[in-house]
């Protein structure tokens, strides 16, 4: 048997250094799970500040010992390979490592062993965790904003309807998907609106009407987002295509909107669609609040998209504006089959970050009154009866705007994927 | 039997910016007509090829395609591409269309062909140029030979009367070359009226009727095929030919 050189492990006694090192990794972890999770020290008899750094470094010696090159094991190889190459990065490992094993306790017993979500009053919550009765008592609220209770209903009707709308793209009949695109960018906004007019604000039909200042939470914000999202889309676009126009006007137009739109912030562009814009419209003209808020977004946003889908239009080689003209397409033709599919195709990682975006620009539509979800959860946290609970409110629109959010952004993901033609 | 030019330039000049790159241009091609257009680059061959069908303006000077004159009216510009067909050295192709699909959108949507005309069609132009087992594939999984023959096939499929070509064998590998030639051989014998740039001279023998030599903006030369390699009269012509025979 070869002398072991613990200075420098190699393949010889591969045995003795593996498990050496593995050994001294489990020590390491082992510490830190048993002091994390049930607050026991094995090291205590050592001086505090040693007992304190004796996992990193047992870890750093047993990262040392397995570092063996070419030791022909699959995984020791991978491992050393990715994170494990030096001194630093072993030690960068160790410090994620303990500190991801050190906050699991904490977050696991605020949100869940410690928390409460029986009873419906604020006392029902004794715990020193999160108090999701609080979320539970307002879900209703944060769904449903101040809709009256006995017409949510409608609400829920419309939602459903909607969604199962949605899915007539899936229904793989070819007579349909001539059809689609059509469908999609302006039929189905339409019955949306329709949906949304008659059945969610009422007032006709035999229903009754419900302000849209009583509309608020989670259902204002889809419904905000989604007319904002389907506004600025064609605007941004066309602001895109005149900003590239070769007359002038048009050129000049496009330019001071994008720069007026991107040079405010949307705090004061709400605020004036709320406050200054009624000042100029005649006397007798109403229009509602909601309708002027999304109207303000869109603008807003599409100023972002124009200029997004104008770096696509950028990127594409000049021989394509060429060859579509040399087939004697003009510049409509040219622009939906040749250009515009290319360039929305390239920017659509640009645009999905501007919708993302404008999702979480929502609940700014707070100074104007509306309440959406995170409006309504600043309401409810003032609530007398519910002081002190504003952790967890934020926590749960945390969650939901990451939900959204991300399934936008898969989404967006699948779509790069579908329209993916290059090899 | 002299027959009307069905491309008629006179006095023809343009500038990019300061910079005139073309210099009182004269040409008229007759119909069926193979011209080759040679000449050192940056001699203004490409430029003079992109006005005709006005994908560059002239400034000064007139430019009549079949009857014609190429003016600021985009209605007869749009006339004119139509049946002026084009191959780019850098094929532009049309990256999110099928092989296919390139063909028939300009049939279709141009020239309002019924869609199953537009891909009846489509198919017998690949197969002319023999990429018709590639149809359903995107441009992007094509060789640069197989791109360019179905560029020819794209310009071909909108039935034009005149095929413009510049440099289409420049950016092929050499053995990619031949095949792309070889279509345009074909092409030629089947009598469409050609103007091409290029510098295959060995393609300008075969076909050509005439050959035409620019340098700085200029025709220098223009003569028929067989005088022209024969005997070049100017003296540029000579050194050009000396380079690149």
């Amino acid at each position: 048997m070869n002398k072991l050189n613990f200075l420098k492990p190699d393949r010889e006694n591969i045995t003795t250094y593996l498990y050496s090192g593995l050994f001294l990794l489990f020590i390491a972890l082992f510490d830190v799970i048993l002091s994390s999770f049930f607050k026991i020290d094995i090291t205590s008899f050592l001086p505090n500040s040693i007992s304190f750094l004796l996992p990193l470094v047992l870890g750093i010696i047993g990262f040392h010992l397995i570092r063996i090159e070419f030791s022909g094991i699959k995984n020791l190889d991978l491992l050393n390979k990715n994170i494990n190459t030096n001194t630093f990065n072993a030690v960068l490992t160790l410090l994620i490592i303990f500190a991801l094993i050190k906050s699991i306790p904490p977050v696991l017993s605020w949100s869940i062993i410690d928390a409460n979500i029986a009873g419906d009053t604020k006392e029902a919550c004794t715990g020193s965790g999160a108090c999701w009765t609080y979320i539970k008592i307002w879900l209703n609220r944060f769904i449903y904003g101040m809709y009256p209770n006995e017409l949510q209903w409608r609400i829920n009707i419309s939602f459903i309807l909607l969604i199962a709308l949605a899915f007539i793209g899936l229904i793989p009949s070819e007579k349909i998907r001539k059809f689609l695109t059509l469908y999609y960018v302006v039929i189905y906004p339409i019955i949306a609106f329709i949906l949304i007019y008659y059945l969610i604000s009422g007032g006709s039909l035999g229903l009754e009407w419900v302000e849209t200042g009583a509309w608020g939470g989670l259902s204002l914000t889809f419904i905000v987002s989604f007319f904002c999202l389907i506004f600025c889309f064609p605007v941004g676009m066309f602001l895109a295509l005149g900003r590239r126009s070769v007359l002038p006007i048009i050129r000049y137009i496009s330019v001071g909107f994008i720069e007026f739109w991107r040079g405010v912030p949307l705090i004061t562009v709400l605020f004036m669609s709320s406050v200054m814009f009624p000042m100029f419209l005649p006397e007798d003209f109403f229009m509602d609040k909601l309708v002027r808020v999304i109207i303000a977004i869109s603008l807003f946003e599409a100023a972002y998209v124009a200029e997004v889908i104008r770096g696509g239009l950028q990127a594409l080689p000049r021989g394509q504006y060429d060859a579509a003209k040399s087939l004697g397409m003009g510049y409509w033709k040219m622009h939906i089959f040749v250009i515009l599919p290319q360039a929305l195709k390239l920017v659509i990682p640009g645009i999905a970050n501007t919708f993302l975006a404008l999702v979480k620009d929502t609940p700014l539509i707070f100074v104007v009154g509306l309440l959406e979800i995170v409006g309504m959860l600043n309401l409810a946290k003032t609530n007398p009866k519910w002081l002190g609970f504003a952790m967890e409110g934020y926590v749960f629109a945390a969650i939901i705007f990451w939900i959204i959010c991300y399934a936008m952004s898969r989404y967006s993901q699948n779509l790069e994927l579908k329209y993916k033609t290059e090899r | 039997m002299m027959s009307d030019p069905i491309i008629k330039i006179e006095n023809m000049n343009k500038w990019f910016g300061d910079f005139q790159v073309l210099k009182d241009i004269n040409l008229s091609v007759e119909k069926n007509k193979k011209i080759v257009v040679c000449g050192p680059s940056g001699s203004g061959k490409s430029t003079l090829i992109r006005c005709i069908n006005r994908l560059e303006e002239h400034q000064k000077g007139t430019i009549i395609v079949d009857g014609t004159e190429l003016t600021e009216n985009t209605k007869n510009i749009e006339a004119i591409r139509a049946e002026v067909g084009m191959v780019f050295q850098q094929f532009n192709l049309f990256p999110h269309l099928s092989i296919l699909d390139n063909c028939t959108l300009a049939p279709i949507w141009v020239k309002k062909m019924p869609k199953k005309d537009a891909e009846e069609l489509a198919m017998k132009q690949l197969e002319q140029v023999q990429i018709v087992d590639q149809a359903k594939k995107y441009p992007g999984q094509l060789s640069g030979g197989q791109q360019q023959r179905c560029a020819l096939a794209r310009a071909l499929c909108m039935e034009p009367k005149i095929m413009l070509f510049d440099e289409p064998t420049s950016a092929l590998d050499p053995e990619m070359i031949k095949e792309v030639l070889d279509a345009m051989v074909n092409l030629a014998k089947a009598g469409m009226t050609m103007i091409v740039v290029t510098h295959e001279m060995g393609f300008a023998k075969e076909v050509a009727d005439e050959v035409i030599f620019m340098d700085e903006g200029m025709i220098v030369e223009k003569a028929e095929t067989k005088d022209f390699f024969a005997n070049p009269k100017n003296d540029r012509t000579k050194l050009f030919l000396s380079q690149i025979l």
